[in-house]
């Protein structure tokens, strides 16, 4: 069993509402990410696949397939894009690095072929990331 | 079931220390610790990496409020360590403050953190050199 790592980027606006406080809570409870003008990062997105080896390519998966199922998924859906206002999976939830990586789960799972999910990982900044393990782990 | 996520977050200090033990001989010190057994000191740029686990808060979206953790780190990591000799604090009083040390010592400030669980405490002294730690019993992880 291997494990790769396929790497991504994408930036992107957003910023944490929740509709039900008012805005001296949602100032309280999400300080600077409050600001309903939004704000933005370059997000580094890490997936990692678990498989076994294939004998005749050698490969766990096809790169250029992940990247380009990556590019689909994600990428193209979020790259340059409000994740607030054009994201669908963010309408009604807070689009925090935690749900960010979570949401990415969910687009990639059994997308990928001959291999596992693992982790998804999402900085938001290199100082800040978040994991998933998906649902079971 | 709410899912459980991972958060990851790093902070920066810089701080002095040097490798001795009183116990035994400055020959069998220098022997051992090397350059880091320079009787003045030295110093380096530390990385503390802490992983949190938690179940995503429904409404927030949050394993942890980042604030409350800062907050926490600032009161109990950085106004201590940052900018200090490591050897004059009082945890290193009788352990050397080498970085697997220094990893124990942030599990033990971290572990009573009150909004999520503590998963891993990793220390990088150097780019090149870093040392995990999963607290005591834990089983060993592979992950990254």
């Amino acid at each position: 069993m291997i494990l790769l790592t396929r790497k991504a980027d994408f930036s992107s606006a957003h910023f944490y509402w929740h509709d039900a406080w008012t805005e001296a809570e949602n100032v309280r409870v999400f300080g600077k990410c409050a600001n309903r003008q939004g704000h933005g990062h370059n997000y580094t997105l890490e997936v990692t696949v678990a498989g076994s080896v294939d004998p005749t390519s050698g490969f766990v998966v096809d790169l250029k397939q992940l990247k380009d199922i990556l590019e689909r998924e994600v990428v193209s859906v979020y790259d340059h894009r409000h994740l607030n206002y054009e994201v669908p999976e963010f309408a009604t939830t807070i689009p925090t690095t935690e749900n960010i990586a979570i949401a990415i789960w969910r687009r990639l799972e059994g997308k990928i072929p001959n291999a596992k999910l693992h982790r998804v990982r999402v900085y938001e900044m290199p100082d800040l990331f978040a994991d998933y393990y998906g649902e079971s782990a | 079931m709410r899912p459980i996520a991972h958060l990851n977050r790093r902070y920066h200090f810089s701080a002095s220390h040097r490798l001795h033990v009183d116990a035994i001989s400055p020959d069998r010190n220098r022997e051992m610790f090397g350059k880091c057994n320079n009787p003045f000191g030295h110093g380096h740029n530390y990385v503390a990496q802490v992983t949190f686990s938690g179940p995503v808060d429904a409404t927030t979206g949050m394993v942890t409020n980042l604030s409350d953790l800062d907050a926490f780190a600032q009161r109990e990591l950085l106004d201590v360590f940052d900018h200090a000799n490591l050897n004059t604090l009082e945890c290193f009083r009788d352990v050397v403050p080498s970085t697997e040390n220094l990893c124990v010592e942030l599990w033990r400030i971290f572990e009573p953190y009150p909004h999520a669980n503590l998963k891993r405490i990793r220390v990088e002294e150097t780019g090149n050199n870093s040392f995990d730690y999963f607290g005591e019993g834990a089983p060993f992880s592979h992950e990254e």
